[in-house]
């Protein structure tokens, strides 16, 4: 099984603990893991802009640098999901993409893990990893009950998991509607960060650095204590920053 | 044309008053969770929700036809139907109906047809007064305002501006707000005007094309005590409305007052075949842009919509900006996929009022694959809409370092270090909407690539 790692570009460029943290994870359960150099981004922030024919240099470079796998993992549901729908059309021939909680649990059926993290946590349920991939059950539709990403988390040693009281409601992020839409996108985000706080937590995770990132904006500057993490590094057993 | 307000900034506006904007919200949530329970109570929920929207497949694939057998059935049962291919129509419509029976006085009933189709100002202007006699609506028909929900259109209001209008228009005690006693003012208000009026308009929930009846879903009864009173029943239905069989039926009906309120069903619904000896009634079909929209093949299916309004109550947006903020007659996710349909310029902000997170397709009981919509009016509002320069050139920029590895690690090495050394003004300023109460992420000291390069020895 060849994997291919496709790191999202603000991923690439600001968080590489993440994505660091999504590697070493792969590299633990025995996978072998490439991370072509050429990569860039999968194009969404154009086209969810509207613009999805200024995204098709980035579909067509991402088609290439990963036609010689038979899977390819994304440490970001939304990143994995615009391509997808816009890159990958899972034909016979082609490799099959993941976003990285789906990978371990459908794929690696991960049993075990060996970290921990004394910490109390919430999981932020990113919408299009939720929604868009079906990471979890969204609170809208009444089907049985799942959590992929919290199935895994509950594999930490000494992880405390707490309940929000609204536990799939969206950041505000939306790519440039943080942006162009910025009163509520920072509504939202404040929000969500009230909910947490209420449960107390040292630790908001996700499977979506971007939601993150927003949310991360909004507490440095209220100079919160509260710090964020890729639901990866958690899984890996690494340490919140000081 | 002037560019209407974006949604941006009318949502701003409303956050301004961040405790009304909290008060919405918690407000429309507690509705979406009645939603919830009342949901989960039925096993075949989802079932239902599939069934509900293949039905609608059907009707859309074949409503020609079945407009015929509705309209054939509905004048056997002795209905006078009339068809009217815009508002305009509609309207006049209405008027030559009421100018033909004389009618001096006239209740409506709650319909978001009429009020896309801007009937009570038409009649105002003609000279008469139109009564809504739903009390959201009456709420705000003395308020001067517009629906801001379609389902609960005084929803804006919080019960002590309700009181304060009573107040003015009612004589009501000042300051009270109790509702009990605030519904009793209205009841009375309201049944000198059932009694006096000679028509009575009401909107459509369902029409049913096997037996030409058509269905009107309320929960005050307002409906019934106005078509039973007057002489004249004017039903106006947007021709989409339609339903194959009595049979169907069913399905929309335990969907709808679950989806929009957590009722099992609404308190009333009222089935209409044939006027009463000696009276009349007429069934207006309106199309008003609705062929078009079918026409539309990527957003055909939003032609399903059963008004329920549980898409604006899950909706993040909506609920922090309020249904103002859209500036249409139907706001929220469905009014952001609708709307542009029938004024691209005008509503050219809507489909990018969203984060696209798609609650609003999964709460949807007829499964509209809303988010997906707004996705693709963006794709046409950037090539047909009003021109976006800026955004265009950005993004294009964007389309071209992204599609050149080399040059994305340059821009993103350059963008990197300016971050890390501009002083704070710089970088935190007016023209960063990011940063007005945000933190950019902190700068790290090496990329992933820069750390794969040194830790990996793959030469990929
Ligand atoms: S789009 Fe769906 S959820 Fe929204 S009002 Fe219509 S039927 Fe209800």
């Amino acid at each position: 099984m060849k994997v291919g790692l496709f790191i999202p570009c603000y991923v690439e460029q600001f968080y590489p603990k993440a994505a660091i943290a999504t590697l070493e994870l792969l590299e633990k359960a025995g996978v072998e893991v490439a991370y072509p150099l050429k990569q860039t981004c999968c194009g969404q922030p154009m086209a969810n802009s509207g613009y999805e024919v200024f995204g098709q240099g980035a579909s067509d470079l991402f088609r290439e640098n990963f036609a010689e796998f038979d899977y390819v993992v994304c440490p970001s549901g939304s990143c994995t999901l615009h391509a997808k729908e816009h890159i990958l059309s899972n034909k016979e021939g082609e490799p099959k993409l993941y976003e990285l909680c789906e990978f371990m649990t459908d794929v690696l059926q991960v049993k075990e893990l060996k970290s921990r993290f004394p910490y109390k946590v919430g999981l932020h349920a990113s919408c299009h990893g939720l929604r868009g991939l079906g990471l979890a059950r969204p609170s809208e539709l009444m089907v049985p009950d799942f959590n992929k990403p919290l199935h895994l988390l509950e594999m930490v040693e000494d992880i405390d998991l707490v309940h929000l009281a609204r536990k799939d409601e969206c950041c505000g992020f939306g790519g440039t509607f943080a942006v162009f839409e910025e009163a509520i996108s920072v509504q939202m985000g404040k929000d969500r960060i009230q909910d947490h706080q209420e449960q107390g937590v040292a630790v908001i995770t996700g499977a979506d650095m971007s939601c993150l990132m927003h949310l991360e904006g909004l507490l440095r500057r209220d100079k919160s204590p509260i710090k964020v993490m890729h639901i990866a590094e958690i899984l890996n057993g690494q340490e919140p920053d000081k | 044309m002037k560019a209407a307000p974006t949604h941006a900034a009318a949502a701003a506006e409303f956050l301004k008053d961040s405790e009304r904007s909290h008060w919405h919200d918690e407000t429309l949530w507690h509705v979406r969770s009645k939603r919830d329970v009342s949901a989960q109570k039925i096993p075949e929920w989802e079932q239902l929700r599939t069934l509900a929207s293949q039905i609608k497949d059907h009707v859309l694939s074949n409503l020609d036809n079945l407009l015929l057998q509705f309209e054939k059935k509905a004048q056997a049962n002795g209905i006078e139907v009339l068809w009217a291919k815009d508002a305009q129509e509609h309207n006049e419509h209405v008027l030559r109906i009421l100018e033909e029976n004389q009618v001096k006085q006239l209740v409506k009933s709650k319909s978001i047809l009429t009020e896309e189709c801007g009937l009570n100002h038409f009649l105002e202007d003609k000279g008469y007064d139109v009564v809504d006699t739903d009390l959201g609506e009456r709420i705000i028909q003395f308020n001067k305002q517009v629906p801001s929900h379609i389902v609960m259109p005084a929803i804006h209001l919080k019960k002590k501006e309700i009181g304060d209008i009573f107040h003015e228009h009612l004589g009501t005690d000042a300051g009270a707000d109790d509702p009990k006693y605030l519904t009793e003012a209205a009841r009375q208000h309201l049944r000198q005007k059932f009694i006096q009026a000679h028509a009575a308009i009401t909107g459509v929930n369902f029409g049913i094309a096997e037996t030409g009846g058509f269905v009107v879903c309320t929960n005050e009864g307002n409906a019934d005590m106005g078509t039973h009173l007057a002489d004249i029943h004017i039903a106006c239905m947007g021709i989409e409305k339609l339903i194959p069989r009595a049979a169907d039926l069913g399905v929309y009906l335990r969907l709808l007052a679950r989806s929009a309120t957590g009722q099992s069903i609404t308190n009333y619904t009222s089935h209409f075949h044939r006027p009463r000896k000696g009276k009349k009634m007429y069934l207006i079909l309106v199309d008003n842009g609705r062929t078009k929209q079918l026409g539309r093949e990527d957003f055909r299916n939003s032609l399903k919509c059963i008004r329920c309004g549980a898409c604006m109550n899950t909706c993040p947006i909506y609920r922090r900006s309020s249904g103002f903020s859209y500036n249409s007659t139907v706001p929220g996710p469905i009014g952001s996929i609708l709307s542009p349909g029938m004024d691209l310029n005008k509503h050219s902000t809507l489909p990018f009022a969203s984060t696209l997170c798609g609650s609003c397709s999964d709460v949807c009981p007829v499964k509209i694959n809303i988010h997906e919509q707004l996705y693709k009016w963006r794709q046409v509002i950037t090539k047909e809409g009003p021109p976006q320069v800026s955004k265009r050139w950005a993004m294009r920029f964007g389309g071209q370092v992204m599609s050149k590895p080399r040059l994305f690690e340059l821009m993103g090495k350059m963008a990197r270090k300016s971050l890390s050394i501009s002083p704070r003004g710089f970088v935190y300023n007016s023209f960063n909407a990011w940063g007005k109460h945000r933190e950019l992420p902190e700068v790290p000291k090496e990329t992933f690539k820069d750390w794969y390069r040194k830790n990996r020895n793959h030469d990929k």
